[in-house]
């Protein structure tokens, strides 16, 4: 009864490296430290869109990801969100924290949930689709496999983004792929964890 | 549509610590909105929906040796499914269990209290992998020795619905037999003061959908709903179907609703025609309704939008417990069940005078009619939205 | 322009992330919200942090904010006036 999907294409971001479709698509050889990085490549990127710079890491990771595996525009406004972490976002809930002894931050505040990412990717592309938050202790590909499916198969939707992007210590790692009825690579567990582990240490 | 079956429920908040408490409070107008006295805060006389139970209080009641490392999130999680356990006639649970939860904050409690400590304290320590969410839920579910597939889910404050919807479509596509969704969220420092930053919180107690509304208080609570496939039920009872449910974003502010509710908008059409129903067949909206000015306006106009001049009765119970943030999704949908089972609308306390804008009146005092339907909306940060329709079993 | 004004502008770019933006583009009557600068709700809600902690202000009232938060010169003229530190 489930229908043959594929995964149309794919992007991931480590260690200042970003890749496309499992090609080497940017790379920052100068600076390890995370907030050059994603300064520089939403630069490399042109993309104006001063907001960026107001969302925290975790944010802005998802988001410049979002626009490099769109190439800017999510034509189908329909296209399901499905995120998920292991960290939640625990770097910002600690910068926050920091502050909340004083002078709480408002605007540290309001990026301590995991989900503001689905709303900052939602109102750039003016998305008003489905969306969910996953938090488990390791890239779990059965789980984003398993909701995503069952959103096809109810006629939810005929695209899906998929996304894990996580950010402890500043290190990151991020993992984009779009789901669609057409394309080059089948989805199933095997497709994602090759593209997933490779680079992966 | 038939629906999921809802046979066990279970839940902790300021007005209740069963069910049975909780519907005398629903009935008799009781809030459980209160001063700070748990939650160690600067923000003293800052009104809050609390459980007036310390950590060890609740962990001796639930036989947890007093050097566990549970949060406060998985003590009330467990007191709520204890009682979800003794009403829906397991001993254990199966072996096969699923558990999705949902949470805003998981385990920031103990964060917030030993973060300091943890390099020189050897015995806080075990707090440190509490700050991961899924601790919370792995926890709960080592509690009950559940062996299904154990989820977390974070969508703000709608999280604990979602864990809802998604357990019921898990059912519904046969991926599961049976699953414990729902959610829990507890009082913190840190969501305490920054709803504070946010100049969100009331200083008195919360006034849903009155013109004079000036915020909401934050609440704790943990409500847990068990849903089982219909080839599992066996003739046991059924406290009421879920067979609506819808999610989207609104795609206008990481923390504000639009002016046009287009997101409950959506979500609210959406769970209508999942549910195969029109909007006159809604017999009551248990409303998100948090007492802020920007949520109580955007979701008025979104009822109007799809109601009419017909808006159903509807009323928001946060005047009862305060804005339980991840909770909220879970124990409103154990309010919605308990009106359908009971047939009568809950109170939306402190409201005086209607919104210049809309003119909508919630329902007032306690009022006996048939509940057929109930809608139960939640919306949250990140423009999240979720709505759930529940029915009766007949 | 007194140093007070310049000291708000270097603030406001570095407390409210205003990337690539230099104390010299920021006129002292621009409006800082809708049009001018586009500063949003959450920014506001850091300003009124900025006041306390810079200058020992404390709003109570957000909607205050509004008219103070106008410009650079009508923030100024009120933390001349109501300053604590």
């Amino acid at each position: 009864m489930s229908e043959v999907l594929y995964i149309k294409n794919s992007v991931l971001i480590r260690d200042a490296k970003v890749y496309q479709n499992g090609r080497l698509y940017y790379e920052d050889t100068k600076s390890p430290d995370i907030s050059i990085f994603l300064k520089n490549l939403y630069k490399s990127e042109k993309i104006r869109y001063s907001k960026y710079f107001k969302m925290d890491d975790l944010s802005k990771l998802g988001f410049i990801g979002t626009e490099i595996l769109f190439g800017g525009n999510i034509e189908n406004k329909e296209t399901a969100l499905v995120f998920g972490n292991a960290a939640s976002c625990l770097e910002t809930d600690r910068y926050y924290s920091e502050t909340m002894e004083e002078f709480p931050s408002p605007s540290l505040f309001v990026y301590t949930l995991p989900n503001i990412m689905l709303g900052e990717i939602s109102i750039r592309h003016q998305l008003r689709s489905e969306n969910i938050f996953f938090i488990s202790e390791k890239f779990d590909s059965s789980l984003f496999l398993e909701y995503s499916k069952s959103l096809f198969n109810q006629g939810k939707t005929d695209n899906v983004l998929c996304g894990w992007v996580d950010l402890q210590n500043n290190d990151y790692d991020v993992f984009l792929w779009e789901i669609a009825r057409s394309g080059k690579t089948y989805l199933n567990e095997e497709e994602l964890k090759n593209i997933y582990l490779p680079t992966h240490e | 549509m038939k629906g999921v079956a809802v046979t066990g429920m279970g839940i902790i908040s300021s007005i209740g610590r069963n069910l049975d408490d909780t519907l005398f409070s629903l009935q008799n107008a009781k809030d459980g909105i209160s001063k700070p006295e748990i939650l160690i805060t600067r923000h003293k006389n800052t009104p809050v929906g609390e459980i007036k139970m310390t950590n060890s209080d609740l962990s001796e009641i639930l036989n947890l040796p007093p050097d566990n490392n549970y949060t406060r999130a998985a003590l009330l999680a467990v007191f709520a499914i204890n009682e979800l356990l003794r009403k829906s006639n397991f001993i254990h649970f199966p072996e096969d269990t699923a558990l999705i939860s949902g949470t805003s904050i998981g385990g920031m409690d103990k964060t917030e209290e030993h973060y300091f400590d943890f390099q020189e304290k050897k015995e806080v320590r075990k707090y440190i992998q509490a700050q991961h969410p899924g601790f919370t839920t792995e926890n709960v579910a080592a509690y009950f020795g559940l062996g299904g597939k154990v989820t977390t889910l974070s969508t703000a404050c709608s999280s604990s619905a979602n864990a809802i919807m998604m357990g019921a479509r898990l059912i519904a596509s046969g991926k599961l037999k049976r699953v414990i969704v729902g959610g829990s969220d507890c009082l913190t420092r840190f969501t305490l003061n920054g709803f504070h930053s946010l100049k969100i919180l009331s200083q008195t107690k919360n006034r849903p959908f009155d013109d004079d509304r000036d915020g909401l208080n934050l609440g704790e609570a943990a409500g847990y709903l068990l849903l089982e496939a219909d080839d599992c039920l066996n003739g046991k009872k059924i406290m009421g179907r879920i067979c609506g449910y819808g999610n989207a974003n609104d795609a206008y502010h990481q923390t504000a609703s639009s002016e046009n509710g287009e997101g409950a908008y959506r979500v609210i059409m959406a769970a209508l025609k999942k549910a195969d129903l029109s909007p006159s067949d809604i017999s009551y909206v248990n409303a998100h309704g948090t007492g802020t000015n920007n949520n109580d306006l955007s979701e008025s106009v979104a009822l109007t939008r799809i109601f009419g001049d017909n808006v159903p009765p509807f009323s928001s119970t946060k005047g009862f417990t305060g804005h339980t943030l991840g909770a909220a999704g879970a124990i409103e949908a154990i309010f919605s069940l308990l009106s359908l089972q009971n047939d009568e609308i809950y109170p939306n306390l402190n409201f005086q005078n209607h919104m210049l804008e809309t003119g909508l009146k919630p329902v007032q005092v306690l009022r006996k009619q048939k509940v057929d339907t109930v809608l139960s909306n939640s919306f949250g940060f990140g423009g999240n939205c979720t709505s759930l329709i529940f029915r009766k079993n007949d | 322009m007194s140093d007070l004004h310049t000291e708000l502008k270097r603030s406001i770019i570095e407390q409210l992330n205003l990337e690539d933006m230099e104390v010299n583009e920021i006129e002292n009557d621009e409006q800082l919200f809708g049009d001018g600068l586009g500063l949003d709700s959450i920014d506001a809600l850091e300003l009124i942090v900025l006041l306390e902690k810079d200058y020992g202000i404390k709003l109570t009232d957000p909607n205050q904010g509004k008219q103070i938060f106008n410009s650079i010169n009508t923030m100024a003229d009120y933390i001349e006036k109501n300053r604590t530190r």
